[in-house]
């Protein structure tokens, strides 16, 4: 009898033992999820923050560059520097034949010709001399100089030829290849070449949408909460709008992307893919969590500061505005700030209302077509060439950082500015 | 030329409140009473400043184009040109007027871009005369109230009052939007194809419905067997039955671990790193999902002999999983720190140990606000976009296998609406006739659970 009694409690201790293990289990799983996540963006990522170039020799010939005698700033401009950028690819191996040359060629990004005429727009001397130029490989060499291409497929599989490769080896063993930091990936826009590709412009797309965003949402929100805080009457229309906050806040983006084209591009006629209209629509998906954010923390500012103003013969009107107000407004901003980070974040909306259009050029303006951060993301993770993929990933890692960013802001805003009641 | 208009305008406020204070400090200096404190008259005198200038600028901004438009037109009437051929000429003639014409320049075009030009600029004129004018007048009218030392507190503080119900209403106005925008093209949809076509169609290939050419008559046998939302329905709840799978018991235990085992200290720090996982943006999750898992899950399958998908159900639902563990971890963590101590204290005291206290008294009393958490998560499931998008198919199969492709509600939405729309498209409108159904289903999910979890919290406050 004893013994069953015992036996039934070591049952229970273990079943105790083993509930505690599945909770430990259970956020350890959590954690390995974010663990696994993070490193595989880091490190597939890393490596776009380095642009590798080829140093070639170019021989400035004036002849084949159609320049006559002491040329001006114009002609240097107008010169043609096509066949002096061709020629010195060629130059690499003195014995290609014509399609070798061609591939010779496509060593270097598309961009090659402008590199050789700002180096001598930079240095006009340099007519009729030899210079070594640095120019950006290719973006599949410059995935095999980082070692993510797999040199041991067979060459038809490839996008690099044999050819290129041993003209590729050869600069190597001559230091003729160098990697540098990628300054061109965060001024360039983007481009469909990998290697020039930028988020210059899909980060200003984003910078502009967010800066809309919250000049609507911010005051629209706190107004907003500050009357249901504050002034609203406990009536049926008063709980109807809170039922609605409430809901539009657990409203799938993509709605609100729906809403964006049918009322804001087809109906109001604003321009698409502008960060005007993904601004917009973003403000309204912050809208409830501003609200929801601002009435918190004006609840929590006491009633004993609203009844010694009123006291003081303060109107209503006034104690709101210059006391609940004031104090509330570290963990407004707070809330509004982590209301950015999920706008920031945001793509469905911004893809439906148009801004996945392909844009080379900075937005200077919210009038300007643009992408955004995270579309970009979107757009390089669905192009097939491989140099987009460490692009992707360090793409996240920008946008990753300013989130992370953002979430400090609000959570120091929230603690040192923050009065702790009672 | 706006941007100098309402600098100015903006001025003339300044103007107006100092002004108005200025009186303020003048009454007083004779010694007579003020009804209000003295900046009280300045706003006063700058809220009748605003006024007019704000109803005037929103009735232009309303009517100027359609008058504009319509005097353009009246000179192309009765020349038997169609509405839609008008329509052109018009965006002709701005785009002329704009400098931004790329085409062939007719006589009549230029006319009207020259008529177009002077209008507006009449227009422009207008607007600043009648603007200027009312502003005068009203701050003229308002400047003799406040000298006869009438009430503007009040006035003033009622104004402000009706600025903040208006912004309230900007949360309503937001449903009216959407419930605007999805409804009538909703409805256009339906009246081609059949709504029971629609909810009972096993077949989804919205390519076959390519753009249609819109001096065509309309011919719904063209679309029949076109439009069955059986697959993604289907595929939908199955992704987000896989997701649940996912973070129901991982978001759930580590929520009861973290409010009943979990020191302080560990809680100080699991808790944040956990809720970054619900921080994370969606498109890092689709392209982890897609690059990493899909192809993960494809040779893992292919290693024991099963066929994968690369764009596998398995792996797009699993990812969204892991999205959605913060949740319910966090939401079932709040609505179990909340069950009164008294329950635990009666429990232990009957002999029971944390476990069995958990199970069978915690638990059951925080249900109710577990399932909320939970509805709340297949929410969030079902309306997720950019994950299905990027990491499941595009195609609708309808399919109980998780290793094969599916499609859900979101993802075509996006493959509908990427790139260019042409609205009154069967197409186009399937896409906010399936955004129109994740509308209701999302927000009856919401409904309930929130409500559930509202009664939850009375029970124990």
């Amino acid at each position: 009898m004893n013994k069953n009694k015992e036996q039934l409690l070591n049952k229970r201790y273990n079943a105790e033992q083993r509930f505690r293990l599945y909770g430990l289990s259970a956020i350890f799983m959590a954690l390995l999820f974010l663990t696994i996540f993070i490193f595989k963006i880091f490190s597939t990522g890393y490596s776009a923050f380095q642009k590798t170039w080829l140093i070639v020799p170019v021989t400035f010939d004036a002849e084949l560059m159609m320049l006559d005698q002491n040329p001006s700033k114009e002609d240097l401009q107008d010169a043609d520097y096509y066949d002096i950028a061709l020629k010195s690819m060629a130059d690499l191996d003195p014995n290609a034949n014509e399609d070798q040359e061609n591939e010779l060629k496509r060593m270097v990004s598309y961009f090659f010709e402008k590199e050789i005429k700002n180096e001598l727009l930079n240095d006009p001397n340099l007519i009729g001399k030899t210079k070594e130029v640095y120019l950006t490989a290719s973006d599949d060499l410059d995935q095999v100089f980082k070692g993510n291409y797999p040199r041991d497929l067979p060459e038809d599989q490839r996008r690099v030829s044999d050819y290129q490769l041993k003209i590729f080896d050869q600069l190597v063993a001559n230091g003729k290849v160098e990697s540098k930091f990628n300054i061109s990936f965060f001024t360039n826009a983007d481009s469909r070449e990998a290697e020039l590709a930028g988020i210059a412009s899909s980060f200003m797309g984003s910078i502009f949408s967010i800066l809309v965003c919250l000049m609507i949402a911010f005051p629209v929100a706190v107004l907003a909460a500050i009357y249901l805080e504050e002034f609203a009457p406990k009536n049926r229309f008063t709980d109807f709008i809170e039922v609605n906050i409430n809901n539009l806040a657990a409203v799938p983006s993509i709605v609100f992307g729906l809403l964006g084209l049918g009322v804001l591009l087809a109906i109001f006629q604003l321009p698409r893919s502008t960060p005007l209209v993904g601004g917009i629509t973003l403000s309204l998906m912050t809208l409830p969590t501003i609200i929801i954010a601002a009435r918190a923390s004006l609840k929590a500012v006491p009633p004993s500061i609203r009844e010694a103003a009123l006291a003081m013969g303060a109107s209503r009107m006034q104690t709101t505005m210059h006391h609940t107000v004031p104090l509330s407004m570290p963990g407004t901003l707070s809330g509004t700030i982590i209301g950015l980070a999920q706008a920031l974040g945001e793509t469905a909306p911004l893809i439906l209302i148009g801004m996945v259009a392909f844009v080379n050029t900075i937005p200077g303006s919210p009038m300007d077509p643009a992408a955004s951060l995270p579309v970009q993301i979107y757009i390089w993770a669905e192009s097939a060439e491989r140099g987009f993929v460490e692009k992707v990933s360090a793409c996240i890692m920008v946008l990753l950082g300013f989130l992370i960013i953002m979430n400090l802001f609000a959570q120091i805003i929230r603690h040192k500015f923050e009065k702790k009641w009672s | 030329m706006n941007l100098i208009l309402f600098t100015f305008i903006v001025l003339l406020g300044f103007t107006s409140y100092y002004f108005g204070r200025k009186k303020a400090y003048t009454i007083q200096s004779t010694k007579k009473r003020l009804t209000a404190l003295p900046q009280f008259y300045g706003y006063y005198l700058a809220i009748w400043c605003a006024i007019p200038a704000f109803i005037i600028f929103s009735l232009w901004a309303i009517f100027e184009p359609t008058i504009v438009k319509l005097l353009i037109l009246s000179d192309y009437s009765n020349q038997g040109y169609l509405d839609d051929e008008l329509n052109l000429i018009y965006e002709k003639t701005k785009a002329l007027s704009r400098g931004q014409f790329t085409g062939e320049i007719t006589p009549f075009i230029e006319a009207s871009a020259e008529k177009y030009l002077s209008l507006r600029s009449i227009a422009q004129s207008s607007k600043v005369v009648i603007v200027l004018s009312a502003i005068i007048a009203s701050v003229a009218y308002a400047y003799k109230r406040i000298s006869s030392n009438s009430r503007t507190r009040e006035p003033v503080e009622k104004f402000l009052n009706a600025v903040l119900f208006t912004a309230s209403l900007a949360a309503i106005l937001t449903t009216v939007g959407i419930v605007f925008s999805l409804i009538f093209q909703t409805i256009d949809f339906f009246k081609v194809i059949p709504l029971f076509d629609f909810v009972f169609g096993t077949h989804w290939y919205p390519a076959k419905a390519f753009v249609r050419d819109s001096s065509e008559a309309l011919d719904p046998t063209m679309y029949s067997d076109t439009f069955g939302a059986v697959p993604i329905f289907a595929g939908t709840f199955f992704i987000a039955f896989i997701a649940m799978c996912v973070a129901i018991p991982i978001g759930l235990m580590s929520g009861i671990y973290l409010a009943e085992y979990a020191s302080t200290k560990v809680r100080q720090y699991a808790k944040p790193l956990i809720e970054i996982l619900a921080g994370i943006p969606t498109v890092v999750y689709g392209f982890f999902a897609a690059l990493t898992v899909g192809p993960f899950l494809k040779e893992l399958g292919t290693s024991m002999g099963l066929e994968v998908s690369a764009e596998s159900a398995l792996a797009a639902g699993g990812v969204m999983g892991i999205m959605i563990i913060p949740f319910i971890s966090s939401l079932s963590d709040d609505v179990i720190t909340s069950v009164p101590q008294s329950l635990r204290d009666g429990s232990y005291a009957m002999g029971a140990t944390k476990s069995e206290t958990i199970k069978r008294v915690i638990f059951p009393a925080a249900l109710p606000g577990i399932v909320g958490s939970i509805l709340l998560g297949v929410s969030r499931a079902i309306g997720e976009t950019m994950i299905v998008v990027m990491a499941s198919g595009l195609a609708a199969n309808l399919t109980l296998n998780p290793l094969e492709s599916t499609s859900t509600i979101t993802a075509q939405i996006v493959v509908i609406l990427i790139g260019d729309q042409a609205f009154g498209d069967p197409k186009t409108q399937a896409a906010f006739a399936l955004g129109m159904s994740l509308f209701l289903v999302t927000l009856c999910l919401n409904i309930v659970a929130l409500r559930v979890v509202k009664k939850y919290r009375e029970k124990y406050e």
